[in-house]
C-alpha cells in the first residue's frame, strides 16, 4: 500500500478519480503476494502492481468498470490451462484480486 | 458500531501509513453487510468504522490484533457471520540508521528508499551530514554516536550501519547500539581493522559475544570496488538478513 501512497496522493490532488487492486488471496506459485496493490485512474494509469505483469491489462479494464458502476468486484485468476479464464498467470498459481472505487480522503493535510 | 465515512476513514489510514504508525484494516468481502465496508483496528484494541454487524466486527478485531505480532495480510472466513473478510496488518517501516554521511551513505541512502526504508544518517560532522547530500534521508543527525543514540528507537525492525572508517566515531557508534536488539547491526572496515577493533574493545569491557554479532566485514561478497556497488552488497546483505535468507546464487541454492 505505502508503495502507491504517493501516487494515490498526487492524483487525488490532479482530482482523479481511481480504483485500488489489492491481492486478497494468493495460492500456489503467483509472483505477487496478499496485500500487493495496483492503483488505476479513470484515465487508465496505473502504478503498483498485482502479478508479474499477467493480469494488470484486465485489472485496468475491471478498474474502470468498478469507476462507472461504483460497484466494488472481486475477481479470480487462475493458471492458462483452465479455459474458463480468459487471462492467465504465466508463472502459475491463483490469485483473486478486490477492485473497488478508492474513497475521497477527507481531513487532507497536503494541498 | 461507529459511524465513520469512507473518506474518513481512508484519511485515517493514510496518515497512519505516512506517520508509519502499526495500523490493521479490515475489508468486507463477502457477508450479510455491504461488501467493501471497511474497519481500521488499533493496536490498543480500538476500532473505527464496522463491517456492517457488531458479532463480526468483534471477531475480525480480535483476530487483527493477533495479527500484528506477526504483521501479515490474509482473506479470512467467517461462517459464523456467513462472511469473507481480507484483513491486512500495515507495520511500521524498517528503519536503516547509517552512523557516517560518507560516500557509500549517499547510494545506500537511495536504495533503502526504494526498498521502503525509513533512513537517518548520523554523524557529527557537519560537512558530511547535511541536506544537500541527503535529500531523500528521513533524518539527519548531527551528532556524536552518544547523543545521536538518544533520539533513535532501537528495535527488531532497525537495521544499522557503521562506516566512517574513523575509530573515534565507529567504535562508540557500535557500543552505543550493542546490545539493544537491532535486528542487523554491520560495521565497514577489512578482517584485520575488525579484529584489532574488536580486541580494543573487549579490553574496554565490550561484550564479545555482542561484538560477534556484529556482521563485518559487512556486506555479501559481490566483488564490489565502488562506492555505489558497495552499497548494494549491504543492502543486499541487510534484505537476506531480514527474510532470514541464505544469500547465494539461485540457481545453487536449494529450495
Amino acid at each position: 500500500m505505502r508503495d502507491v501512497l504517493d501516487t494515490i496522493r498526487q492524483w487525488r490532488r490532479q482530482g482523479k478519480r481511481m480504483a485500488l487492486a489489492t491481492v486478497v488471496r494468493a495460492e500456489g506459485s503467483a509472483p505477487r503476494r496478499e496485500g500487493a496493490r495496483m492503483v488505476v485512474s479513470e484515465d487508465g494509469e496505473m502504478a503498483g502492481s498485482v502479478s508479474g505483469g499477467c493480469v494488470e491489462a484486465d485489472v485496468i479494464y475491471q478498474a474502470q468498470e468498478v469507476l462507472k458502476s461504483g460497484q466494488p468486484r472481486l475477481l479470480r485468476y487462475a493458471i492458462t490451462d483452465d479455459m474458463v479464464w480468459e487471462v492467465g498467470l504465466a508463472c502459475g498459481g491463483t490469485i483473486e484480486v478486490w477492485v473497488e472505487p478508492l474513497p475521497e480522503a477527507s481531513a487532507e493535510e497536503e494541498p | 458500531m461507529t459511524t465513520t465515512s469512507p473518506a474518513e476513514l481512508q484519511a485515517q489510514l493514510e496518515r497512519a501509513l505516512a506517520e508509519g504508525r502499526l495500523v490493521a484494516q479490515a475489508v468486507l468481502l463477502q457477508g450479510p453487510g455491504q461488501p467493501g465496508a471497511r474497519m481500521l483496528i488499533w493496536p490498543s484494541g480500538q476500532s473505527t468504522g464496522s463491517l456492517g454487524d457488531a458479532g463480526l466486527d468483534r471477531l475480525v478485531i480480535a483476530d487483527a490484533l493477533q495479527m500484528m505480532a506477526r504483521p501479515r495480510a490474509e482473506s479470512r472466513d467467517y461462517p459464523e457471520a456467513d462472511a469473507r473478510v481480507f484483513v491486512e496488518v500495515f507495520a511500521p517501516p524498517p528503519h536503516l540508521v547509517i552512523f557516517g554521511g560518507v560516500h557509500i551513505a549517499i547510494p545506500l541512502t537511495t536504495f533503502a528508499k526504494v526498498l521502503g526504508f525509513r533512513v537517518t544518517i548520523a554523524d557529527p560532522r557537519r560537512k558530511f551530514a547535511n541536506r544537500e547530500r541527503f535529500p531523500h534521508a528521513d533524518d539527519i543527525i548531527p551528532e556524536w554516536p552518544q547523543k545521536a543514540v538518544e533520539r533513535i528507537e532501537i528495535g527488531p525492525s532497525t537495521y544499522i550501519v557503521i562506516l566512517t572508517h574513523d575509530p573515534k566515531i565507529d567504535e562508540p557508534a557500535l557500543k552505543a547500539v550493542l546490545g539493544k536488539g537491532a535486528g542487523y547491526v554491520g560495521a565497514i572496515g577489512s578482517r584485520k581493522t575488525h579484529a584489532e577493533r574488536f580486541e580494543r574493545m573487549a579490553k574496554h569491557g565490550v561484550d564479545p559475544a555482542q561484538l560477534a554479532e556484529v556482521y563485518a566485514p559487512i556486506g555479501l561478497n559481490l566483488g564490489a570496488e565502488t562506492p555505489e556497488e558497495i552499497a548494494l552488497a549491504i543492502m543486499a546483505e541487510i534484505v537476506a538478513v531480514r527474510h532470514g535468507a541464505p544469500a547465494g546464487f539461485m540457481r545453487t541454492t536449494s529450495a
